[in-house]
């Protein structure tokens, strides 16, 4: 990484709002939003730098912040697309038609759950249930569930990303400029 | 008929915002108890209720509080689970989504009764919406009083907060729940100490999830004798089901404990009967880690009783013939369902969601996902069968958490009930086992 590791000013307010819900000396607990926020602010991943800044900002040692970032599905140890797709393949989604979406949309952009697309605007992944079962077949981009989706509204969504052409993150940066106070 | 305890004003315009909760009597029942009652009538009238916890164990809830340790000068917590991750199970979301403000109550009322000043609400990262919709319904609340210190000038004091995990089903178990919340890794801890004992950051600490937390307001706002006047037997008051899978209205429902298995998958109130006029072939009642049923027996217990929506009544013959209530994940499966491609998928997911700390779990995990893919693949052979049983039976009861025997019951109740398609699968090949 050539720039600066360094949150933005608002995110280091966010950081502070959030380390100070828990007890003196318990500020480690506050690793997994802090990690989201890292997310958001680089990229959608997590380069060793940015979780050895993270370490630092939480006073942890560097090798708890890798413990905690290889553990939990929704962090990224590797760039991804600005558009994360995340498409729900458990059980009750099976049922309802996850296998045709996740098909329709390999076909649409042309890559299997796992790779990035080669102008770098979609990684496709599948996860586990996402507690929209009701509402299946679903996938996920960035904070907004996409629900009851047949191949025709699952395109369009795609294309609106496409041409919007902004990353998208679970904790997006809008979120951090509105939640810093 | 049917009650509405925590649903009763879903619908009602502006029900997530502080001002609309307040319109339909929110609120009131949290100053009934700062202003009327002492902190042990509260867990007197939840231990009347008879409610049962709702995040899948069904322990009742007045006695956990019970067992919370109290010693002098040392905090206390109340965590509220909202990992909800258990597969075909989505009704702490839509509650949290529609109605944030019940559940604030629910902490705030329970915070009062178990002594905490600091609670926390941990809800599952991949909400992230609903962390957002969580924490402006908590802002609003302590801008008027609500939360913070000196509640309603009642002296008592309490703050909020609401974590988000960041991926991980095992971090809906409530041992590694907490050691999520400490900052660390979801692994859950060996039992004793309780968390009741030693919880969050050693301090004893209790841990409910949103449903249980939610049904406090009405028992409390109605009296535990209200509410144990709902439902049938131990199967108090109302309950949340997730209905999924191929039935014509798929939804979350609060249905009154008692209601007939049969009536809620056909009725047009409730799931609507089957998709397309197909044939119900197989139902998992309580999130995919309960033992799948086939129709009959969903519909109906071996002594013939209509099967109902209780912990009694669905558990009725053990695991032979009954499953569990669970969670309420409701998931319901059409005559062409294949019942050993639905059992690898989920056996993959708790593959996936090993937390790894046992053999047992972690290997045995990915050895039944193995073999069911052979399976499927058309190369088992009728011994792999044999060795799935085997499999599953190594795993129950050898295991920190009871992961492992979610991931082995399921197994355990297909190849009980469903033999046959195992059987059809494999008919072609007879060489030993083991090659996978
Ligand atoms: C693997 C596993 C996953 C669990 N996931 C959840 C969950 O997502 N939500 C929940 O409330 N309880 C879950 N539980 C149950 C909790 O450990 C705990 O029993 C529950 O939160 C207690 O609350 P209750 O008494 O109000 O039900 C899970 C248990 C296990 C073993
Ligand atoms: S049973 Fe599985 S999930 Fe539970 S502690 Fe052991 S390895 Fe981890
Ligand atoms: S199975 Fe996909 S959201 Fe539950």
């Amino acid at each position: 990484m050539d720039k600066e590791v360094r949150f933005s000013d608002d995110a280091l307010q966010l950081v502070n709002r959030i380390t100070s819900r828990y007890p003196e000396g318990k500020q480690k607990s506050a690793i997994l939003p802090v990690l989201h926020i890292a997310q958001a602010e680089f990229d959608g991943w997590l380069p060793v730098p940015v979780m050895d800044y993270v370490a630092g900002l939480l006073r942890m040692q560097t090798i708890e912040v890798y413990e905690v970032a290889s553990f939990y599905s929704m962090f990224n140890l590797k760039p991804v697309g600005k558009c994360l797709i995340e498409v729900c393949h458990t059980g009750p989604c099976w049922l309802s038609g996850s296998d045709g979406l996740l098909s329709y949309i390999e076909k649409k952009i042309g890559i299997k759950p796992g790779e990035t697309s080669p102008d770098g605007m979609f990684t496709l992944k599948t996860v586990e249930c996402l507690a929209s079962c009701g509402t299946a077949p679903m996938m996920q981009i960035g904070e907004k569930y996409h629900e009851r989706l047949t191949d025709e509204k699952c395109g369009e969504i795609l294309d609106a990303c496409r041409e919007n052409g902004e990353r998208v993150t679970h904790w997006s940066v809008k979120r951090i400029q509105n939640d810093k106070a | 008929m049917s009650v509405k305890l925590l649903f009763e004003h879903l619908d009602k315009p502006g029900i997530r915002n502080l001002e609309g909760y307040r319109s339909h009597g929110g609120y009131q029942t949290l100053e009934k108890a700062l202003r009327t009652l002492k902190p042990d009538d509260i867990t007197g009238e939840v231990k009347k209720s008879g409610l049962r916890g709702r995040g899948g164990a069904g322990f009742p809830t007045g006695m956990k509080w019970g067992f919370l340790a109290k010693p002098e000068g040392v905090p206390r917590y109340l965590v509220c689970n909202a990992d909800e991750s258990e597969p075909g199970t989505f009704k702490d979301r839509y509650l949290m989504e529609h109605i944030p403000h019940l559940l604030i109550e629910g902490m705030a009322i329970s915070s009062f009764a178990l002594g905490a000043e600091t609670s926390y609400i941990y809800i599952r990262g991949e909400m992230m919406y609903v962390y957002h919709i969580l924490q402006a319904a908590i802002d609003e609340a302590y801008a008027n009083n609500l939360l913070g210190s000196n509640i309603m000038g009642s002296g008592f004091s309490l703050d909020l907060h609401v974590h988000c995990g960041a991926g991980a089903y095992i971090c809906g178990e409530e041992t590694a729940l907490l050691e999520s919340l400490e900052g660390k890794r979801g692994n859950p801890r060996i039992k004793p100490p309780f968390p009741a004992v030693k919880g969050l950051w050693g301090c004893p600490t209790v841990v409910n999830n949103v449903e249980t937390i939610s049904a406090v307001v009405p028992i409390v706002r109605d009296g535990g004798d209200a509410y144990a006047r709902i439902g049938i037997g131990r199967s108090t008051g109302t309950k949340l089901i997730s209905a999924s899978g191929h039935i014509n209205n798929p939804g979350v429902y609060e249905i009154e404990l008692g209601l007939p298995v049969e009536e809620f998958i056909y009725s047009e109130q409730w799931c609507g009967g089957i998709t397309k006029g197909k044939k119900l072939k197989a139902v998992v009642a309580g999130g995919s880690s309960v033992p799948v049923l086939p129709a009959e027996l969903i519909l109906k217990t071996a002594a013939g009783e209509p099967r109902l929506m209780t912990y009694e009544s669905l558990s009725d013959g053990g695991f032979e013939t009954g499953t569990m209530l669970g969670s309420g994940g409701f998931i319901v499966m059409d005559e062409d369902t294949s019942i050993v491609k639905n059992l690898w998928n989920f056996t993959r997911f708790y593959h996936h969601e090993s937390c790894g700390q046992c053999s047992p779990c972690r290997e045995g995990t990915g050895w039944m996902e193995k073999v069911l893919h052979k399976i499927l693949a058309g190369k088992g052979t009728r011994a792999d069968i044999d060795l799935l049983w085997d499999i599953q039976k190594n795993i129950e009861g050898k295991t920190i958490c009871p992961l492992g025997e979610a991931a082995a019951w399921p197994v355990a109740a297909a190849i009980r009930h469903f033999r046959a398609e195992f059987e059809e699968l494999t008919s072609q090949i007879t060489e030993p086992a083991g090659q996978v």
